[in-house]
């Protein structure tokens, strides 16, 4: 089996483990995505249809309306919230944003997500500490058991 | 990070409970952001306006909707009066038409209840997009805590205020506070142009302002352009769609026209010595081509509704559509919907504006917008804009055709109802 680690700085603290949703794209918040459950609505975007609740969202950071926040934190209180945000560029809409989700949460990371992680990846975070750990699909069968 | 003692005093919990909270969350986010400290703000435009949405749950009291929607607690706080000069921007309703926008009358009283709330702790029912065109107008250097993207790189480039693009919790915290995140666009570092504009197409009208932002916006991302060459002085109406085309297709909060815009007389100045990360041209293949982008989603040429107003009309665009329209009708297939704030609508009103779009079939409304409030005449299945912002949400959001053009084409599709715009 091999996984790969990740280190970041952490944004937002705590434990989760989950799928990897990944876009090359940015994400836009308001009339970007359907709040109530998690799907991305923007036209053209790669993601478009895909929901991201239950998933760990991988993205390169937020675009858009200031409504960025208020999106994500109505997703949470509809429960189709992401288990983590990973992110590269930091910005004051996705700092906030990833706090009202209150999920884990890591930016700044010595290598590339995008480059590293891809959709399928199971993934294991440590909000607390910035460290990813990357299964990859092809392990998954092996890893889980 | 560094608090001050007032900011200390807050934090313990001194000025009360939801004070205290909005305290956390400012500095939960400085910290996420990397903000060494807080700064004073007197001047903070937000959304804390309540109204239902799939997904959100039933609140017992506006209290507990503020505490939890606008400050992020499952606690609920008796919310004190705001402590900052605080605005409420664009909402859901519009409080003279909300029937014709298919509002149950529950919802509206709902709705009617939370501006009451809101006004009575102090916060300015501006409800628009734009409170720059009724009164708030900052001064070169103020620190301002304002969302709405639009108005956000409106002040920080046309005015010179500073401000990041904040969300609806930490402007609610920073109008309980009176602090925002010193970082972004209130430090002078973050504020130098980093892209290089050459505009060789003569871009004039407000149709080209609102794409030549779309582009910029695509080119730039969220970096600072600087647009040189601009030989022709743009209105406010016009660089308001630009800003608002900007931050819809990138993330543009601040740009800068040397000559025109606050903070850059020249280019150099723009530049400050610092090295230009990219340089690109904007010329009629580039016009031509982010036309062609904007009108990708219409087919049909029947149009069922023209929105123009986005953001809000000021006085002169209802002034220059009441002339499009004068002697005409819309036509009886077609709605024609205007948009504006609600001292500008009433400025309409007294002009006899509003009777004038009236009696030509058009509805003047304020205080929300389709995108916003989610409300089409029924069975709207084509739209048409001159807002490179509205046309790239609208299809989005309500599954809709978007034609995009000139205000002119827009009011002519309203009379004919079809679509014959063009860009030549």
């Amino acid at each position: 089996m091999n996984s790969v680690i990740l280190h970041g700085r952490p944004i937002v603290g705590g434990y989760a483990e989950g799928e990897a949703l990944v876009t090359s794209q940015e994400i836009s918040g308001w009339g970007g995505v359907e709040a109530a459950s998690g799907t991305i609505i923007e036209s053209r975007h790669e993601l478009r249809g895909e929901s991201f609740k239950g998933k760990v969202l991988v993205f390169p950071g937020a675009k858009g309306s200031s409504g960025w926040s208020g999106i994500f934190h109505t997703a949470r209180l509809a429960g189709a919230a992401p288990k983590a945000m990973l992110f590269n560029t930091m910005t004051s809409k996705a700092a906030l944003g990833a706090i009202v989700t209150r999920v884990p949460a890591i930016t700044d990371f010595d290598q590339d997500p995008l480059a590293v992680i891809h959709t399928g990846d199971w993934l294991k975070i440590d909000g607390d500490r910035g460290v990813v750990e990357v299964i990859k699909r092809g392990d998954l069968s092996h890893s889980r058991v | 990070m560094r608090l001050t003692a007032d900011e200390e005093a807050m934090l313990d919990g001194k000025e009360g409970r939801a004070v205290q909270r909005a305290m956390e969350l400012l500095v939960q986010y400085g910290d996420a952001l990397g903000a060494e400290r807080l700064v004073d703000t007197n001047n903070v435009c937000g959304a804390n306006v309540f109204s239902p949405a799939p997904g959100l749950p039933k609140f017992e009291s506006h209290d507990q909707i503020f505490s939890q929607m606008s400050l992020d607690s499952d606690e609920t706080f008796e919310i004190p009066h705001v402590k900052a000069y605080s605005c409420q921007l664009i909402g859901r309703m519009d409080a003279r038409h909300w029937r014709l926008q298919g509002i149950a009358q529950e919802t509206h009283d709902l709705i009617a209840e939370s501006e009451s709330y809101n006004a009575a702790h102090g916060i300015q029912l501006m409800n628009t997009c734009t409170p720059y065109q009724v009164g708030n107008v900052p001064v070169k250097g103020e620190h301002c805590a304002w969302m709405e993207s639009s108005a956000v790189v409106y002040i920080n480039s046309v005015l010179g205020a500073r401000t990041n693009v904040e969300g609806r919790e930490s402007t609610a915290a920073a109008m309980l506070t009176g602090k925002i995140p010193y970082w972004g666009y209130h430090l002078d570092a973050q504020r130098v142009g980093t892209h290089y504009v050459d505009v060789q197409f003569p871009v004039q009208d407000f149709m080209d302002w609102g794409i030549l932002g779309y582009y910029v916006g695509k080119m730039v991302g969220d970096k600072v352009p600087v647009l040189d060459h601009v030989d022709s002085t743009p209105n406010l109406s016009q660089l308001k769609h630009f800003g608002a085309a900007a931050s819809t297709s990138g993330g543009v909060e601040l740009y800068h026209i040397p000559g025109i815009t606050a903070e850059a007389r020249t280019v150099e100045e723009a530049f400050q010595g610092h090295p230009v990360q990219a340089r690109f041209s904007f010329g009629q293949q580039e016009r031509l081509q982010v036309y062609e982008e904007l009108n990708s989603t219409a087919r049909d040429s029947q149009v069922d509704l023209v929105m123009l107003g986005c953001p809000h009309a000021n006085i002169q665009q209802i002034w220059e559509i009441c002339n499009l329209l004068e002697g005409k009708k819309v036509h009886s297939n077609t709605d024609l919907w205007i948009f504006t704030p609600h001292p500008i609508r009433e400025l309409a009103d007294r002009n006899g504006y509003t009777k004038i779009l009236e009696d030509a079939g058009a509805v003047l409304m304020s205080d929300t917008c389709p995108a916003i409030g989610r409300f089409l005449p029924k069975g709207t299945k084509v739209i048409a804009t001159d807002s490179a912002k509205q046309v790239h949400y609208l299809p989005a959001i309500m599954k809709v055709q978007g034609w995009f053009g000139s205000t002119k084409d827009c009011v002519h599709a309203a009379i004919t109802g079809r679509w014959a715009g063009g860009i030549s």
